[in-house]
């Protein structure tokens, strides 16, 4: 039975949110079971946003992570404030454009994406956060297969659908992308 | 699978009333429980309903009074702070055996207190929740199917028995999301004989009130709903119990509680821990069976809450203590950690062979 705890963190209007959602959809498009959670309250207001999405074969206990097996960080504070929490052998996926220094940690897998410069370099300003899906995608080996389409389709409202190309675009530019 | 969709707990609730057949809601913003009033004044005008953002809790109880009055399914919800606000109102709906669903989605207190999942509502809401002899059902959702099938749940109690039934819910229950499914079949409301819905110049003037001056009558109302309230215990606890049948500790929490604990439980399970979990559905009526049964064989019992300890004292009343009970909590918005309750258990397990 295999469960993934994912725990996604930035500043609020990096997509934080919709990246997980995205996620957990993903997830339930799979017929996997899914839980998201976020982070609720005034620090939303300019200051982090957070939230974690579980997916797993079997029921799940708990929608609260402790210690996620992959974080996605948007944000230097989210970095200091989530890196010691990553379990041994767990994953980092950090925006190498915002946040100027390196994992610490040996134990876990740390992957530099410069999505905000990816983003603004091809004229997609507010999709550095599908770029670092895409890149989370491509390292779980899942990329450019019907279910991403159909995902897309889902959390993409019918009244913004001139954003699904783009979206698939942000999230291809994310997996070619080499360090 | 192919019916279901991710949505918030707060928002499962509102569609789920809406399928129930609540087409008026009266509501007033407070966090972490607004995404109800948000999905009614979306949903409410498409639909031919009333979604009114009233001028403070108290009005918006008292027009679930009048709604309720005239016959018709209603809603309110809010969070901790504004449901003591609307507690007049629910003694009165009590006072008038008025059907209503009333959500509380618990943040922390007391007082004002912060906006992060609580349970400290436990004893308001299962004591009464306002002033004079009254219960209302109180159901408790452990996850976002349970958020929508309770609401749905809840409509047809309060008709069933002309009272109120309330959601008790927490913070994290209402943001999360989890994939829900929303085909119910719902009971049609039944017939309201009682309501004030116009005589149509057939029969004689229904009035709903709760003012009963002469204290023989009085008595006769209130000891003919402790009947009503008799047949309830008897019949509507509702309990899911989790590798309870050779546990020899009993964990037992409610709502998001429970789901911490049931991954501990499970993690001690992997140790070898025989443990099980006790999870109330309704908190009033409480489910005391499956604790009666616990206090014969399991020799320690834990309750989880998010509160100083309130549900604990059911849990010593269904085991009239005859085994240990004993408390793991966080207050004030904090959630215990799966750690904090493993620990715990592996305090009372029995070691070795």
């Amino acid at each position: 039975m295999k469960t993934t705890k994912y725990l996604f963190s930035g500043f609020g209007g990096q997509g934080i949110l919709f990246s997980g959602k995205f996620l957990a959809y993903k997830g339930l498009t799979a017929d996997k079971n899914v839980s998201w959670l976020p982070s609720y309250g005034p620090e939303m207001r300019g200051g982090t946003a957070s939230c974690g999405v579980i997916i797993s074969d079997g029921s799940i206990g708990s929608p609260i992570i402790d210690k996620p097996d992959v974080l996605i960080a948007m944000n230097l504070p989210s970095l200091d404030k989530y890196e010691s929490t990553v379990v041994s052998g767990g994953t980092i996926v950090l925006d190498s454009s915002l946040i100027d220094r390196k994992v610490e940690r040996t134990d876990v897998n740390a992957v530099y994406v410069p999505a905000t410069r990816l983003a603004s370099e091809n004229g997609m300003p507010t999709l550095a956060n599908m770029i670092i899906v895409g890149k989370l995608l491509a390292l779980e080996g899942e990329t450019g297969s019907e279910i991403i389409d159909e995902t897309l389709k889902k959390v993409i409202s019918a009244k913004h659908a001139d954003m699904l190309e783009v979206n698939k675009k942000a999230m291809q530019i994310g997996a070619d992308y080499k360090e | 699978m192919a019916n279901k969709v991710l949505m918030k707990g707060n928002e499962a609730i509102a569609e789920a009333a809406i399928k129930a057949g609540c087409k008026h809601y009266f509501g007033y913003p407070i966090t972490p429980q607004t995404e109800i009033a948000a999905y009614m004044a979306k949903k409410m005008p498409k639909i031919g309903g009333t979604f009114l953002q009233a001028e403070s809790e108290i009005a918006a109880i008292n027009m679930v009074y009048g709604v309720s009055s005239a016959g018709y399914r209603v809603m309110t919800s809010s969070s901790s702070p504004g449901i003591s606000l609307k507690s007049e109102g629910l003694s009165y709906l009590a006072g008038a055996d008025l059907p209503a669903v009333v959500i509380n989605v618990q943040r922390g207190g007391p007082g004002l207190g912060d906006i992060q999942p609580s349970q400290s509502d436990y004893f308001q809401a299962t004591r009464g929740g306002g002033h004079g002899d009254f219960h209302m059902i109180v159901l408790a959702p452990g996850s976002v199917q349970e958020m929508a099938s309770l609401t749905v749940k809840g409509f047809e109690l309060a008709d069933k028995y002309r009272m109120t039934a309330m959601i008790l819910a927490d913070g994290t229950m209402g943001q999360m999301m989890e994939p829900v499914e929303l085909d119910f079949d719902v009971a049609p409301a039944p017939e309201k004989p009682w309501a004030t819905n116009g005589t149509k110049m057939q029969r004689k003037h229904n009035i709903t009130n709760s003012l009963s001056l002469v204290p023989e009558e009085l008595e006769k109302f209130n000891f003919a709903r402790y009947e009503r309230y008799k047949l309830i215990e008897e019949t509507e606890a509702l309990c899911e119990e989790y590798l309870m049948d050779d546990a020899e500790i009993a964990v037992t929490a409610y709502g998001i509680a429970s789901r911490v604990t049931k991954n501990a439980v499970d993690e001690a399970r992997k140790m070898g821990i025989k443990v099980g979990l006790i999870r109330p559905i309704t908190v009033w009526p409480f489910p005391k069976a499956p604790y009666e049964k616990a206090a014969e064989k399991v020799n320690h019992i834990i309750t989880v809450e998010l509160s100083m300890g309130q549900m604990i004292e059911d849990v010593m009343l269904a085991t009239k203590c005859k085994v240990p009970v004993t408390l793991c909590n966080r207050a004030g918005g904090m959630i215990p950690s799966v750690e904090q309750v493993l620990e715990e258990i592996k305090k009372y397990a029995k070691r070795g062979e």
